[in-house]
């Protein structure tokens, strides 16, 4: 549906979130990751030549909230049915992801493909731990992922966190 | 590498700062769009890609034109804290901080949000 009002202000996360930990008495603050300087780098080619990498923080796997995360990826020519977020922070009350194109374009890219607007996708697709330790994300995770791009070819990245 | 980010935490998003942003006004977890409305899926995809072949700057959203619908009250309800949750929110952080103790205590702490 098209939205026919003003648009509304967008939900405040973070003013939420850290009253949600206030109201737990938690000690420590939620740090959410900044950056006052933001890399920019332009499309080398068009997007009708370009290969695309698919990024989710969905898991391949149901997990608890305790489970450790790491880097895993997933074939993008024998897609899963659908991948799992339960232990992630989302809106479990207003949605839900039983169709995995709500959150995990990947059948829409497939389209895009063959529609000639874009060039292919990577074999693969990756799914990004998400951590409460920004170094753990800088030093470790986005460097793998980053190599697996490249292995694959990989020229440009659409990102999609829940 | 180019990138481009399809969420619906703008706050979050633009405070770390990204290359590329398309926005969509949406619960968290569907940022593609509502579930089994396949057009408006394909074109916020779309719109990605344009986003990633038109920006030229980094810090670059935009937001799409899509709605989640009629009933707005997600808006309200995710995370919000209210007078009588007081009660049960600070047994709950009492209850984490101690699991986490144990699981410390344990060899077995995590990392993570």
């Amino acid at each position: 549906m098209l939205m026919a009002d003003a648009p509304s202000r967008p939900v405040p996360y973070m003013e939420r979130t850290r009253r949600y930990y206030e109201a737990q008495a938690f000690d420590k603050a939620y740090v959410w990751a900044h950056f006052p300087e933001v890399p920019f780098i332009p499309l080398e080619k068009p997007l009708e030549v370009s290969t695309l990498a698919l990024i989710t923080t969905a898991s391949l796997y149901d997990r608890t909230p305790m489970d450790p995360r790491e880097v895993t990826s997933g074939s993008t020519l024998e897609p899963p049915v659908r991948l799992f977020a339960n232990d992630l922070s989302w809106d479990k009350n207003a949605t839900h992801l039983e169709d995995l194109n709500s959150y995990f374009p990947i059948e829409h890219l497939k389209d895009l493909v063959a529609s000639g607007r874009l060039g292919g996708l990577a074999e693969r697709f990756h799914c990004a731990p998400t951590s409460y330790s920004q170094r753990q994300t800088l030093a470790t995770d986005a460097p793998e992922i980053l190599r697996r791009c490249r292995e694959d070819g990989v020229d440009i990245v659409l990102l999609v966190p829940l | 590498m180019p990138t481009v980010i399809l969420g619906s935490a703008r706050d979050v998003v633009e405070h770390c700062g990204v290359p590329r942003f398309l926005f969509t006004d949406f619960p968290l977890g569907n940022p593609c769009g509502t579930p089994y409305d396949r057009d408006m899926q394909y074109a916020i995809t779309g719109l990605a890609l344009d986003v990633l072949d038109r920006a030229k700057t980094p810090r670059h959203t935009v937001q799409s034109d899509y709605s989640w619908g009629d009933d707005q009250s997600w808006r309200e309800g995710y995370l919000q804290v209210r007078g009588e949750d007081a009660a049960r929110l600070a047994l709950l952080g009492r209850e984490n901080r101690s699991r986490r103790e144990r699981l410390k205590s344990a060899g077995k702490g995590r990392d993570d949000a």
